[in-house]
């Protein structure tokens, strides 16, 4: 159920397909502050939306509320409903390893585990299972060429992945979050460490992989949500004040805090 | 492949002292430079010097011991002290060495899984804030301070008197399993701690569980500090005597069983010298003791470095 006074805040579809992701009425606590507050919002398939507010509004705690990353810090608590293609992920049922293998994240700050270039994409799916050295090798090196690092690699297989720059390195992270073939990738803040040109690889290989990817990105950097996003959602203190297709938002937006942020008159 | 030769020659060449263009290079002052630096700042001259002499100190000291061990020692280093069988006339160190290798590592392969899982289990199981953790902390501190003689009755207690019924190198691996287990859990747990999250927080996000996050990614990345810690406690066992003379006995030769007794080299040194007429081999085995450190070191820094290098 939509509550009316939060109607405004959701997109509202033509067609009938369900969205990727459907979250209702979601509560964030962490301890006794919320930090999230009645949050709806519908995430459609092959779509990029972007989530942009000032910071420790809640736009990385929502993202993260997705493939439940929250769950591993103490004192978060969370109540509402997220649906993936319809199901509950915070049902009693589900498996959130597997879930996490549905939901791939990218993190602010690239991650690469100290281990060789192979050795960081090999991980994913071994984790899942995958074994035989010929189906690795596969899948090593499309997931790499999917991020279109694996020209830049090819050659560095077997050299830790510490050694490569920021951005190669926050590439490759995207290449090990497809490794394990997911349908949702999350990123959060996945360029704020990194050069204009790496950014610009990063946002070329976003728009990319929306063709087979839905993609929930978090960024400090509107001019970077205008760019690359579909729908734009504008947090801020923990409620998503404004959602709706990109142009919408930045044309012409309906809530007042959404026009002032915008327009950097805060934040 | 240059020959290793080439490679020292190169590494040991004096740099220019000017640029290509004959320049003088301008960002390394000569020493009257820097003291002329220093006028302006005494106290930072007057602590730079005591630093050093603390670093010199230290290292002169290390260095003063061993080699007065080894001019002690060296000239009573004679074959008849490696022979297999002790007696009175050859005054063997060989049962003492195989002993303390025995007691030494098997007390390690007691205490380290041990250790190890419990640090896991604090580090990666709990919240920093749980009472349980704070108090297994403590105790594991306070463990660790407690002075070995006070093991060594413990162990003479519940295991020589209780258990075994006799000195045995048994009585002596769990009583240094038992001593060195805080030593290994702490460092393990400080180790599992400098693992920065963002490689937990990577591997989650790849559906992958908490075992396989701890064992494929947390642990590899503190190995070398695991190591440390082992390394460590190796130490303890291999010069500890205290603990050792009231669990494991003074018999000088290799038991049948682990349920027979048997001393470490550390303590053939103590009955050597306490007996007052074999002081000179009792340096000769000081020198078999601090090689058998060295080499230990020198084989875990290899381990360690190995660990390292491959990322």
């Amino acid at each position: 159920m939509i509550r009316p006074e939060l109607r405004q805040n959701v997109y509202i579809r033509g067609d009938a397909e369900p969205p990727k992701f459907r979250v209702r009425d979601l509560d964030l606590f962490y301890g006794t502050f919320q930090a999230l507050k009645s949050v709806d919002m519908d995430i459609e398939k092959n779509e990029i939306t972007a989530l942009i507010g000032p910071s420790g509004c809640g736009k990385s705690t929502f993202l993260k509320t997705l493939d439940r990353m929250n769950d591993i810090i103490p004192g978060c608590r969370v109540s509402g409903r997220v649906e993936l293609d319809g199901a509950d992920i915070y049902a009693g049922g589900m498996d959130v390893n597997l879930l996490r293998k549905r939901v791939g994240m990218v993190f602010q700050k690239p991650n690469p585990f100290p281990a060789s270039v192979y050795d960081n994409i090999a991980y994913g799916p071994k984790t899942h299972g995958v074994r035989k050295k010929s189906e690795l090798d596969d899948i090593v090196e499309s997931s790499l060429r999917r991020a279109a690092i694996w020209d830049e690699l090819k050659d560095r297989l077997k050299k830790s992945a510490l050694g490569l720059s920021g951005g190669q390195q926050q590439r490759l992270c995207i290449a090990r979050a497809l490794a394990v073939k997911p349908d949702v990738l999350l990123m959060d803040e996945p360029t704020s460490a990194l050069d204009p040109i790496s950014t610009g690889k990063i946002e070329e290989l976003a728009q990319e992989l929306k063709k087979d990817y839905t993609i929930v990105i978090v960024t400090h950097n509107m001019q970077q949500a205008a760019r690359i996003s579909d729908k734009t959602g504008f947090f801020l203190l923990g409620e998503l004040i404004e959602f709706g297709g990109t142009d919408e938002v930045f044309d012409s937006p309906r809530d007042k805090r959404t026009e002032d942020y915008i327009t950097g008159r805060f934040g | 492949m240059k020959s290793a030769a080439a490679l020292l020659k190169q590494k040991f060449a004096p740099l220019p002292s000017c640029d290509l263009k004959g320049r003088p290079f301008v960002n390394k002052p000569s020493l009257r430079k820097k003291l002329a630096e220093y006028k302006r700042h005494p106290f930072s001259l007057v602590m730079m010097v005591l630093v050093m002499l603390s670093a010199l100190v230290t290292a002169a000291i290390v260095l003063w011991i061993v080699i007065h061990v080894i001019m002690q020692g060296a000239p009573n280093l004679k074959a008849s002290l490696f022979e297999l069988e002790y007696d009175s006339e050859n005054l063997s160190l060989m049962p003492a060495f195989f002993n303390t290798l025995i007691i030494a590592g098997m007390s390690l392969l007691i205490a380290v899984p041990v250790g190890v899982a419990a640090a896991i289990f604090l580090t990666e199981y709990t919240s920093s804030a749980n009472k349980f953790v704070a108090v297994v902390r403590m105790a594991a501190e306070t463990l660790a301070g407690i002075p070995s003689i006070v093991y060594g009755i413990f162990g003479m207690i519940l295991f020589v008197e209780m258990l075994f019924k006799g000195f045995s190198l048994i009585a002596g691996i769990l009583t240094m399993a038992i001593m060195i287990l805080p030593l290994v859990m702490r460092t393990t747990e400080e180790a599992l701690r400098a693992v920065p999250d963002s490689f937990r927080e990577g591997s989650f996000a790849l559906g992958a569980g908490k075992l396989r996050t701890v064992f494929r990614v947390v642990l590899p990345s503190a190995m070398p500090g695991i190591i440390a810690g082992v390394i460590l406690a190796l130490g303890r066992v291999v010069g500890e005597t205290a603990a050792l003379i009231y669990t494991s006995g003074t018999v000088k030769a290799v038991p049948d069983s682990l349920f027979g007794s048997g001393e470490t080299l550390a303590i053939h040194m103590y009955t050597l010298s306490s007996e007052g007429l074999h002081v000179d081999e009792a340096w000769a085995t000081a020198i078999v003791l601090i090689l058998l450190v060295l080499v230990i070191n020198g084989a875990a820094e290899f381990i360690s470095n190995k660990f390292r290098k491959r990322y």
